[in-house]
């Protein structure tokens, strides 16, 4: 589908649902619409029973963190029509404490994919019949794909032969963990066209460098 | 496996364990168990993985399936973010190790996407040769270990026997059986070796041999259609609402797939068949699966036929590394061989959401770019994991053995689901 078309599709639904859309973009030929939180169950469910969307499944629930935000969390919901053959995004804000409801009553897959979300961002969804953890280990403490959080975690497991079971200690790095910072100072291997970078373009034969 | 039986007993009448030790008491003895509760996995064979199933089990009969997964969660996604862009691929083998080609493959194209580059053609035809090369590779093993569950040894012998052969030819083009770290943002990281084309032909002309032979231990097989027909039916309304894809989704009589409906690379260029299921049973799975595998061999074979002369991997030397022997003679291509090497390329800041079909269902990777040389956020859309929390309607009111035969049929792999 055309940029174009697409861009109407947005402007469609954002007529329809009104109020509640606060953007509608098109981007390397994906939409995507930015709602107001409370407003996701009327929106999910708009879309997949009007005709003209269609969007029967929900591919997918994930969450973005930007901590520089004031609402940190993006939480995206990539929909699929089969009737009409066609992908879009839907996104909210959130923080830590205020919740999203839950969408299991629009879509029962979103279970799993909200208890991956809750599990690993933090982001509580409300109304959700059984949010416990899925992924991390039975008594974690904390949510790993924030941005604040470690890579290396806080804890690690070791078979304990005194104590006969597996015990939990804090990470001990024998090598502290090494994140080089390969950003040059200078524009390094971005698209920038530096003088004298036509001269090498014109070489190899390639149209651009 | 362990279980808990308790017995609790009826009023009156002294309860009597299975094997009826008090049964003298009266012929009106009577043995009520209550429904409970057993642990399946997290190691069992049928488990197809680290899967722990807490059932709840009224006699022999499934009433409540709840999976716990996570036991290989590595945290990939995270990992990805501290890595620049080509350090991540290698990752991709790890997920579905049963395919692992497919999973770079939706990898690049999202990264092709941003940066809204596009691969030569003849690295187009050679990512699809062997993205079909793999679902055969995947399907073998799905349905062969599928029979395994069920009660049939002798497909596993047997096909394991093929995928070995077909693993030669990912060690061929990329030096590793498994983990190929093949397919680059720009195309592939070699070029395919003198001669493989042959010998894949060879292979497709091979292949339907072993089909029929398959086909006749286990299609109208008695006992394996006694496990399989009638055994976990989903209906098109369920699978559409538990967002299931691929195999899944096509066993229940919808004709999606994403190579037909949203063709990526060269597939509109192909001519191929989508299998659809009509019953939605484990039969009707494993019936598209077999089936998938005969349209996978005539796209390889075309792909051979097709095969175009040319580059292998784009020339634009900002994204792919320049050929050694330029290296000794150019500074440039030294300068830009380190910078790939260090710095890597940078993405500029967008996001896309890029999804193909991978043999067990919708694959997709969902990258953000905040326009430096690491991906901000990378999730992965794992089919396997929308497929196993269907496992607690598809088995409710079914035996035990069942609820294996469903597993077998949803063709899970940990390393995705799990992440």
């Amino acid at each position: 589908m055309s940029e174009q078309a697409l861009k109407e599709l947005g402007d469609d639904i954002a007529a329809k649902i009104g109020g509640d859309v606060l953007k509608v973009e098109v981007r390397l030929g994906e939409l995507m619409v930015t709602v107001k939180r409370p407003a996701i169950l009327a929106v999910l469910t708009a879309l997949r029973d009007d005709p003209a969307t269609r969007f029967e499944q929900l591919t997918d629930i994930t969450a973005v963190d930007y901590p520089d935000r004031v609402e940190r969390f993006e939480v995206v919901y990539q929909l699929l029509s089969y009737t009409h053959n066609q992908r879009m995004r839907v996104k909210l804000a959130t923080d830590e404490d205020t919740p999203v409801p839950s969408a299991v009553a629009v879509f029962s897959a979103a279970n799993w994919f909200e208890r991956e979300v809750w599990d690993l961002f933090g982001i509580f969804f409300e109304n959700h019949p059984d949010l416990r953890r899925i992924l991390t280990d039975y008594g974690f403490e904390g949510h790993p794909f924030r941005k604040d959080f470690p890579l290396t975690g806080y804890v690690e497991a070791r078979y304990d032969e005194d104590q006969k079971r597996v015990i939990y200690e804090p990470v001990r790095l024998t090598q502290d963990f090494r994140a080089f910072d390969f950003l040059s100072p200078w524009e390094g291997m971005t698209n920038v066209m530096l003088p004298g970078d036509e001269k090498a373009a014109l070489q190899d034969g390639s149209k651009k460098p | 496996m362990s279980m808990t039986v308790s017995t609790e007993s009826a009023t009156g009448v002294v309860a009597t364990g299975p094997n009826g030790a008090n049964s003298a008491s009266g012929p009106e003895t009577k043995t009520q168990i209550k429904p409970y509760t057993m642990n399946f996995g997290p190691q069992h064979p049928a488990a197809h993985g680290v899967l722990r199933l807490v059932m709840e089990l009224n006699g022999e009969v499934v009433e409540r399936c709840d999976p716990h997964i996570g036991l290989l969660h590595r945290g990939t996604e995270k990992l990805i973010e501290y890595k620049t862009y080509i350090q991540a691929v290698p990752y991709f083998d790890r997920l579905d190790y049963v395919s692992p080609m497919c999973m770079e493959h939706a990898y690049v194209l999202g990264i092709e996407n941003l940066l809204q580059i596009k691969a030569p053609l003849r690295a187009q035809y050679i990512r699809v040769l062997f993205s079909e090369i793999t679902r055969i590779l995947n399907h073998i093993l799905s349905i062969t270990t599928g029979a395994l569950d069920v009660g049939a040894i002798t497909p596993a012998l047997w096909g394991f026997e093929e995928r070995e052969i077909l693993m030669e030819f990912y060690e061929r083009v990329s030096g590793a059986r498994l983990h190929a770290n093949y397919f680059r943002p720009g195309g592939v990281a070699w070029d395919i070796p003198d001669g493989l084309l042959d010998d894949i032909w060879a292979f497709t002309e091979r292949f339907p041999k072993f089909m029929d032979d398959l086909e006749s231990l286990l299609t109208e097989n008695r006992i394996f259609k006694q496990r399989t027909v009638d055994i976990g039916i989903v209906t098109k309304e369920q699978a559409l609402d538990w967002a299931f894809t691929g195999p899944m989704l096509r066993g229940s009589g919808v004709a999606w797939d994403l190579r037909k409906s949203q063709p990526y690379e060269v597939y509109d260029r192909m001519e191929f068949d989508v299998p659809v299921g009509l019953t939605g049973d484990c039969w009707a799975r494993y019936l598209v699966r077999m089936e998938e595998m005969k349209q996978s061999l005539r796209i390889i074979r075309q792909c051979c036929k097709e095969m175009p002369a040319g580059p292998y991997k784009i020339e634009d030397r900002k994204v792919s590394p320049p050929p050694r022997g330029e290296m000794k003679r150019s500074m440039e291509a030294l300068i830009h061989h380190f910078k790939l090497f260090t710095e890597g390329f940078h993405v500029p800041a967008g996001e896309t959401y890029t999804a193909i079909e991978a043999p067990k269902g919708e694959f997709g990777v969902y990258l953000v770019s905040d326009g430096t040389n690491k991906p901000y956020r990378c999730k992965i859309r794992a089919p396997g994991f929308a497929h196993l929390q269907g496992l607690d309607f598809m088995s409710k009111g079914h035996m035990l053995a069942d609820a294996v035969a469903n597993i077998a049929s949803m063709d899970i792999v940990f390393g995705e689901i799990d992440r």
